[in-house]
C-alpha cells in the first residue's frame, strides 16, 4: 500500500478541522468543541457553524475544483504548464459565469481550425486571449469608482471572504470527479498520444470534450466562489505526480483531495496571519505556489 | 477480412495511392515495400481506420470501418505506429498493460490475464528482465519491442505495423518476423511495413509494392520480390548480396 494516497485522503478532515479551529476570534478547545456539538454560547455556534465552516468547504470546494481542472487540462494538453498558460488564465480574467463560460468557450472555439485540435494552438489562444481580457479588466479597474477598486482587486488575487454559501460549488466539486473519474482509464491511454489511443478504442475527440467540458465547469464554478486564485490547479497534479501518482483514476480524485486541502489550510493563514484584517488567499497560494514551482521546474527533463 | 476497394489515399497534397484493390485473409502474412514517402503509413493508417481515405472504401467483414464503433474496431484491428510519444510515467509493464484496454477497462480489479499475457509477450520478444523497468530507460530498440509487445497484447484478429523491425538489432529483427509469422500461422492476419526485402521474401507470403505517383502491385512474394521490381521499386541497380551478407539461421 503506498502512503501518498492515504496521507492524502487524511489531509481532508484535519484541514477542515484546522480551518474552523482558527480564525480571527480566539476560541478555545472547549468552547470549540460545545460549538461544534451544537450546544453552548450562540455567539461560538455562529461563527463555528455560521462563518468558519462555509468558508472553510468553500475553500475546500475552490481548491479541489481548481486542481481537478489542472489535472484534466495538463493531459488533454500534454503541457505540464496547462493551467497557468491556457483556458486558466483566459478564464481567471472575468469577472462573471457568463464572462467566464465566453473565455472558455473562445479558447475552446479559435482552438478548433481546420486541422481539429491542436495543444499548442490551445495554450496561445489562451495566452493571447488572457492578455486581451486582462487589459478589459485593467480598463474597467481604472474606469471604476475609487470605493470598488479593492474589493475588484482582492477578487483579481483570488478572495475566498464574499464567498458564501458553498453547496452550489460542492455539488459542481463531486459531479466533475465523477465525471472526470468515469473516463480515467481512456485518458491513462490519450497519454500515448491520440492516434495510438484511437486504436486502442478511445473515443478521443469525444474524451476531449468531455474533459475540456469538465474542466472549463471546474474552473468556472471555482473562480466564481473565490476569483482567480494561482497555482492551486498549477502545482497539485504535479506534486501528486513527483510523489508517484499517475494513474487518473488515482490523480484526479485525489488532485481534488490535495487542491481543496491545500486551500483550505491557505485560507485559515489567509484569515488569521494578519487577524483582524484578511488577505487574499490568492497572495498566500503564490507565495507559496511560486517556489514550488521553481522547485518542479528544477525537477523537469 | 480487412478489404479496401478503388482505396486513393493522399497526404500532404500528394496523392499516394491510387484505386488499390487490396483483401487481406486471416492467415496471411503481407509485407508493404516502398521508398520512403511512397505512402506505406498513410496506408497503414487509412487501413486501420486512423485516416479517412480520400476515394474508394475499406471494409472490415463487408462492413465499412466508419460505420464500427472505436471500441470494436480496437477489438479487431491492432496498429503499430511509426511515431509515438517517447515519453511514459511508469514500468514496462505498466505500458505494455495498456494494451489490454479494449478488453478489460475495469479500475476495480486487477487484470490478472492481462497481466500474465503481457508477461508472456515480453519474454517472446525477450524483455522478460525488463518488466519491473522504467519505460523511458529503455534504449531505442528495447522500447520498440515494448511497443510491440503492447500491440500484440492487443490480441486483435489483424496486425498493421508500420515498420515494426525500426531501432532493431539483427538478432531481434528476425525474432520479430518469427514472432509475426507465428501470429499469421495462428489465423491473424498481419500486415508490416518494411524496408528489407530480405525479411519480406524470408517470412511473408505475399507483397504490396507501392511505386510512385500512386501506383501499386501486389502478390505473392515469389512473384513481387524479383530483381526487376525491386530496381524499378527503389529506383536503382541491385545486385545479390554475397559475402558479409549474414542473417540469423
Amino acid at each position: 500500500m503506498k502512503v501518498a494516497p492515504v496521507l492524502v485522503v487524511a489531509l481532508v478532515p484535519a484541514s477542515l478541522a484546522l480551518a474552523i479551529a482558527f480564525g480571527s476570534v480566539d476560541l478555545g478547545p472547549a468552547q470549540l468543541a460545545d460549538a461544534l456539538l451544537g450546544r453552548g454560547d450562540e455567539i461560538a455556534r455562529e461563527i463555528v457553524w455560521g462563518v468558519r465552516a462555509p468558508r472553510a468547504l468553500a475553500g475546500f470546494a475552490c481548491g479541489g475544483l481548481l486542481a481537478l481542472a489542472g489535472a484534466l487540462l495538463q493531459v488533454l494538453l500534454r503541457n505540464p504548464l496547462a493551467m497557468l498558460l491556457g483556458v486558466g488564465a483566459a478564464a481567471l480574467n472575468l469577472a462573471a459565469l457568463a464572462g467566464a463560460s465566453i473565455a472558455a468557450g473562445a479558447v475552446f472555439a479559435f482552438s478548433l481550425g481546420r486541422s481539429g485540435w491542436n495543444p499548442y494552438r490551445v495554450l496561445l489562444t489562451g495566452v493571447a486571449l488572457a492578455s486581451g481580457f486582462g487589459a478589459l479588466v485593467g480598463l474597467m479597474l481604472s474606469l471604476a469608482p475609487s470605493s470598488q477598486v479593492q474589493g475588484m482587486l482582492f477578487w483579481l488575487l483570488g478572495d475566498l471572504s464574499p464567498a458564501g454559501d458553498p453547496s452550489v460549488a460542492l455539488v459542481v466539486l463531486a459531479a466533475c470527479v465523477a465525471l472526470a473519474f468515469s473516463q480515467s482509464a481512456a485518458l491513462d491511454v490519450l497519454i500515448l498520444g491520440e492516434d495510438k489511443a484511437r486504436s486502442l478504442g478511445v473515443a478521443v475527440t469525444r474524451l476531449q470534450a468531455i474533459a475540456f467540458g469538465c474542466a472549463t465547469l471546474a474552473t468556472v464554478a471555482a473562480v466564481l466562489l473565490g476569483g482567480s486564485i494561482g497555482f492551486v490547479g498549477l502545482v497539485v497534479p504535479h506534486l501528486l505526480r513527483l510523489s508517484g501518482i499517475h494513474r487518473h483514476g488515482a490523480l484526479l480524485p485525489l488532485s481534488a483531495c490535495l487542491g481543496g486541502s491545500l486551500l483550505a489550510l491557505a485560507d485559515t493563514l489567509a484569515r488569521t496571519a494578519a487577524a483582524p484584517a484578511e488577505l487574499p488567499v490568492g497572495v498566500l497560494t503564490a507565495a507559496i505556489g511560486v517556489p514550488v514551482l521553481l522547485f518542479l521546474l528544477g525537477k523537469l527533463r | 477480412m480487412l478489404e479496401a476497394a478503388g482505396l486513393g489515399v493522399s497526404a500532404g497534397g500528394r496523392e499516394l495511392v491510387r484505386a488499390l484493390d487490396l483483401s487481406l485473409a486471416p492467415g496471411a502474412f503481407w509485407s508493404l515495400l516502398g521508398r520512403n514517402g511512397s505512402g506505406k503509413t498513410s496506408l497503414i493508417l487509412a487501413l486501420g481506420g486512423l485516416r479517412a481515405p480520400q476515394s474508394g472504401t475499406i471494409a472490415l467483414d463487408g462492413i465499412a470501418l466508419a460505420a464500427h464503433r472505436r471500441g470494436e474496431l480496437a477489438r479487431r484491428i491492432a496498429v503499430l505506429l511509426q511515431d509515438e510519444e517517447p515519453d511514459f510515467w511508469g514500468s514496462v509493464l505498466d505500458y505494455v498493460m495498456l494494451g489490454r484496454y479494449p478488453r478489460s477497462r475495469s479500475a476495480w480489479s486487477r487484470d490478472e490475464e492481462g497481466a500474465a499475457a503481457a508477461r508472456h509477450w515480453l519474454a517472446e520478444l525477450d524483455l522478460a528482465d525488463r518488466a519491473a523497468q522504467g519505460y523511458r530507460t529503455l534504449s531505442g530498440g528495447e522500447r520498440q519491442r515494448a511497443r510491440i509487445a503492447q500491440v500484440l497484447l492487443q490480441d486483435a484478429d489483424i496486425l498493421l505495423l508500420d515498420e515494426p523491425l525500426q531501432h532493431l538489432d539483427l538478432r531481434h529483427q528476425v525474432q520479430v518476423m518469427r514472432t509475426l509469422s507465428g501470429c499469421a500461422s495462428g489465423g491473424k492476419t498481419v500486415l508490416a511495413a518494411l524496408h528489407e526485402p530480405g525479411h519480406a521474401a524470408r517470412h511473408c507470403g505475399f507483397a504490396v509494392l507501392l511505386y510512385d505517383a500512386g501506383r501499386a502491385s501486389l502478390g505473392r512474394s515469389s512473384d513481387m520480390l524479383t530483381q526487376a521490381n525491386l530496381e524499378a521499386l527503389y529506383q536503382c541497380r541491385l545486385e545479390a548480396a554475397g559475402t558479409g551478407s549474414f542473417l540469423p539461421s
